[in-house]
């Protein structure tokens, strides 16, 4: 019973950890333009995908995950560049439909030049798994939850202590003061989407070696670190992680107990009710318009 | 008395249905044109909701698939006739809407994309696991559409049937548009708080555009089932819903007219693709983009502008 | 006509407005003044039902107003317009104000889809008393214009026209004159003496003491979201708490 449950809560982490980083980007960009990245999850893609092939090449693997974070980094600030910049000061639905137009060439570029076939990252610490009180754990979880523990604390620290960080949190919290304190907001921009795209590809690379990772991943993994975001509150980063672990272990549940062929449908499920609850998430602020 | 450019696009449109078959050489040609009139009356419905009212939906795929297995369902496996089917797909939809829409629309516009979208992707993985219903990811036959004993079959009746269909859409939005109705969705858009203020009851009205679109795209659900005979899950899947609204942005937004051309051009877009083998989520991606950088209002509207512009 | 007892709202830690009183009478014109911040549009959001009391009452007409939905007072006779313009910009100048009639006409949804003649008819005289408040309030020019060609000076008087077309008892103006010139000030006061000279009661939010002691019949002085002081212009004129508000209090 227990060694079950541990079972689910387990998976449930490892994969919510993935969550959580997906969902801290989706954060960040909302927070610093108010845009939702429909092509976040092409960024998580692009990290697991790139770095498959590299080592497939015979690139050794840190190097490979190195160069993986960076190819999806520079495909963020590819997208902040040509897709959102010029749009400007657009309405949401049009950048909305933008993002998600990001989203499918991102995808459709990786079908062709990467191809359709499912590829696996070899495991960081091999494969044997461990026993904790009766379930298993693979090493490759303990990978995932410890980067995603140090990246948080390089992230709050990033936030709170340097002069950088700061400034991105002045941009989010309104765009016109922080013009006019001397922060060049369009820089600021660029580095949330190219800091979002990097932590998404963190995600996908840390789960690749236990999930196949293919070119249309990213669809699905988008929309729940999405879901995962607006749970935790949009433009919360500790609603993010909190969101994103809280469903990563919902999901495992219901897999577990439930039915694994609705396990997909929970996030859904999940955001539809705390949409009928608690819109601000958990986390969120409560916002009042001035009229 | 001058005709109103409306009525003058409504008789054009009329014209225009009238005439196509002479032009249209074989089955081919008549399916494609099918699928044209049925997305349009699509995204005529679905842009009363994103063009005028303002408000997004990334899961009105899923109300057509209710439509769509519904009628599928109760005709082929439990004997309805098609006529109730259709319509208890319908109120089945409206039901649905309703219910989603209600606590929903309260909120701010970005609230209803993401619950739209949940919403979508639910109906959609139901359809694919409740394969005992829906025949799964395999697809289910559906049997031909009957009224009074008649069966539809072939292009040409079903070329007949969608084309009255879509000039009934088209009427009825622009009547609405016209309607003081129709002045309060615009209004929504245009600055909600004054609406308020002018006593229009906002969420009320933003939740009876997103039934009536929901309604619009849970019949043609019904009608392309009976149609193409053959149902699989994807019609409800979040592609399909994305194209919908690509259909909306890219012609017009607050434009039926640039609807129905969004709606022809995007039918005719998978044909021109073929020739990109294995670009075409990529071209689909870039056009979405530029067509949003570039034409933001859409083609039909900013046609109008040039033209307008030039005659100034 | 609107009474307004211990009126308070706070947001966070902000007293926003504090247990503000007083009456406004039918047929006059009465305007709240103050430095930014006293709390002048927040009291007109209260009003108007954009936001909703903390504590304290509103009566509007002896019944309570107060928390209710700005649709539901609009449907009471109460209109307003606002300080950043909240025009359509996606409509032309006319449905704008064709909006504001929107309570007398037939508003269902489904009755719009069909194009019924009662309905027709209904729409063409809205139509046609649209265009003649746009004359009544001074933009009669902009009568087949789009808002989105129309100057500042000329929007913030279709707002006008807006609100009037709603036929209201009891009209509240949200810095009417803001952002306006000389001239275009004294047309504002023109008209809204006409509004009122029609019998509708107004009240004004106002920077421009030359239009507000030319116009009230009746002023209120708010300061940090309190009552600093009411009366008549001449009164609040020589009211020393009233001088030191804004001029900063004598050394």
């Amino acid at each position: 019973m227990l060694s079950e449950l541990l079972q689910f809560l387990f998976s449930g982490l490892t994969v919510g950890a993935m969550y959580a980083l997906a969902a801290v980007g989706f954060s960040l960009i909302y927070s610093a333009s108010g845009v939702i990245n429909f092509a976040q999850g092409e960024f998580i893609m692009l990290g697991g995908m790139s770095a498959a092939l590299l080592v497939q090449a015979g690139v050794p693997l840190p190097m490979a995950i190195a160069l993986a974070v960076l190819v999806a980094a520079a495909a963020g600030l590819i997208v902040e560049k040509l897709a959102i910049e010029p749009a400007g000061n657009s309405e949401v639905v049009t950048l909305v439909i933008i993002t998600i137009g990001a989203s499918l060439t991102l995808r459709g570029l990786a079908e062709v030049f990467l191809g359709k076939g499912n590829h696996a990252l070899p495991a960081f610490s091999g494969e044997d798994p461990l026993v904790i009180f009766g379930a298993t754990l693979m090493p490759q979880s303990l990978w995932v939850m410890g980067v995603t523990i140090v990246v948080v604390l390089a992230l709050a620290l990033f936030f709170g202590r340097t002069a950088l960080g700061k400034a991105v949190l002045a941009t989010s919290c309104n765009k016109l003061a922080a013009q006019l304190v001397g922060i060049n907001t369009r820089f600021i921009l660029l580095l949330a989407f190219g800091l979002s795209a990097a932590l998404g590809a963190v995600g996908g690379i840390l789960v690749a070696p236990m999930t196949y990772t293919s070119y249309d991943v990213g669809i699905m993994m988008g929309l729940k670190g999405f879901v995962a975001a607006t749970l935790g509150g949009l433009g919360s980063g500790v609603g993010a992680i909190v969101g994103g672990l809280l469903l990563g272990i919902v999901e495992a549940m219901t897999a577990g107990y439930i039915s694994s062929a609705y396990k997909d449908a929970m996030p859904f499920v999940l955001i539809l009710l705390i949409l009928f609850f608690l819109p601000q998430g958990l986390f969120g602020k409560k916002t009042t318009d001035r009229v | 008395m001058t005709m109103k450019p409306t009525t003058r696009g409504f008789l054009f449109l009329a014209f225009v249905l009238a005439v196509l078959p002479l032009a249209l050489p074989n089955g081919y040609y008549y399916d494609l044109a099918i699928r044209m009139a049925i997305n349009a009356s699509i995204a005529v419905g679905l842009n009363l909701l994103i063009g005028y009212t303002g408000q997004i939906s990334l899961g009105h795929a899923g109300f057509f698939g209710i439509g769509a297995y519904a009628s599928a369902i109760l005709t082929s496996r439990y004997g309805l006739p098609s006529g109730l089917a259709l319509i208890i797909g319908a109120v089945a939809t409206a039901v649905l809407a309703f219910a989603v829409a209600r606590p929903i629309l309260k909120l701010k516009g970005h609230y209803l994309a993401m619950a739209t979208l949940g919403l979508g992707i639910i109906l959609s993985m139901v359809i694919i696991n409740e394969t005992e219903l829906t025949g799964g990811p395999d697809g289910m036959p559906v049997d031909a559409f009957s009224l009074f004993g008649m069966q539809i079959v072939g292009e040409q009746a079903w070329y007949v049937v969608v084309a009255l269909i879509l000039l009934l859409v088209t009427r009825a939005a622009l009547n609405l548009i016209d309607a003081p109705a129709g002045r309060a969705l615009q209004a929504i858009h245009g600055a909600e708080i004054a609406a308020r203020v002018a006593g229009v009851d906002t969420t009320s009205f933003k939740v009876r555009v997103f039934v009536l679109s929901a309604v619009v795209a849970s019949v043609m659900g019904s009608i392309t089932a009976h149609y193409v005979g053959f149902l699989t899950p994807g019609v409800a899947g979040f592609f399909h819903s994305i194209e919908l609204v690509t259909m909306v942005v890219l012609g017009g937004m607050a434009s039926v007219f640039g609807s129905i051309l969004g709606a022809v051009v995007l039918t005719l877009l998978p044909q021109l693709l073929s020739a990109f083998e294995g670009w075409e989520t990529v071209v689909f991606g870039l056009i979405l983009m530029l067509t949003m950088i570039f034409l933001p209002r859409g083609i039909l509207p900013t046609l109008r502008l040039k033209f307008a512009g030039r005659a100034a | 006509m609107l009474e307004v007892r211990n009126l308070s709202k706070t947001f966070g830690g902000v007293k926003a407005v504090q247990d503000v009183s007083f009456t406004v009478r039918g047929g006059t014109i009465h305007a709240v003044i103050g430095p930014n911040g006293a709390g002048k549009t927040t009291l007109f959001n209260l009003i108007t039902g954009i936001y909703t009391p903390t504590s304290g009452e509103i009566l509007f007409e002896d019944a309570p107003a107060g928390g209710e939905s700005p649709d539901r007072l609009a449907r009471r006779g109460m209109s307003r317009t606002f300080q950043n313009l909240q025009v359509c910009m996606n409509m032309s100048a006319i449905e704008n104000v064709m909006v504001g009639a929107h309570l007398r006409l037939g508003t269902s949804l489904l009755a719009g889809l069909f194009r019924l003649p009662g309905l027709a008819k209904a729409d063409a005289e809205c139509r046609d008393e649209a265009a003649r408040l746009m004359e009544f309030v001074g933009v009669g020019r902009y009568r087949d214009a789009h808002a989105s060609q129309m100057s500042y000076g000329a929007l913030k008087r279709l707002e006008i026209a807006r609100a009037l077309a709603a036929k209201p008892k009891l009209l509240l103006l949200d810095e009417p004159a803001a952002g306006l010139n000389h001239t275009e000030t004294a047309e504002i006061e023109a008209l809204i003496r006409k509004v009122a000279d029609s019998g509708v009661t107004v009240v004004l939010v106002e920077h421009d003491m030359k239009l507000v002691m030319n116009l009230s019949d009746h002023i209120l002085v708010l300061d940090y979201g309190r009552k600093l002081a009411e009366g008549s212009a001449a009164e609040i004129r020589e009211n020393p708490d009233v001088i030191a508000a804004y001029l900063g209090a004598s050394a």
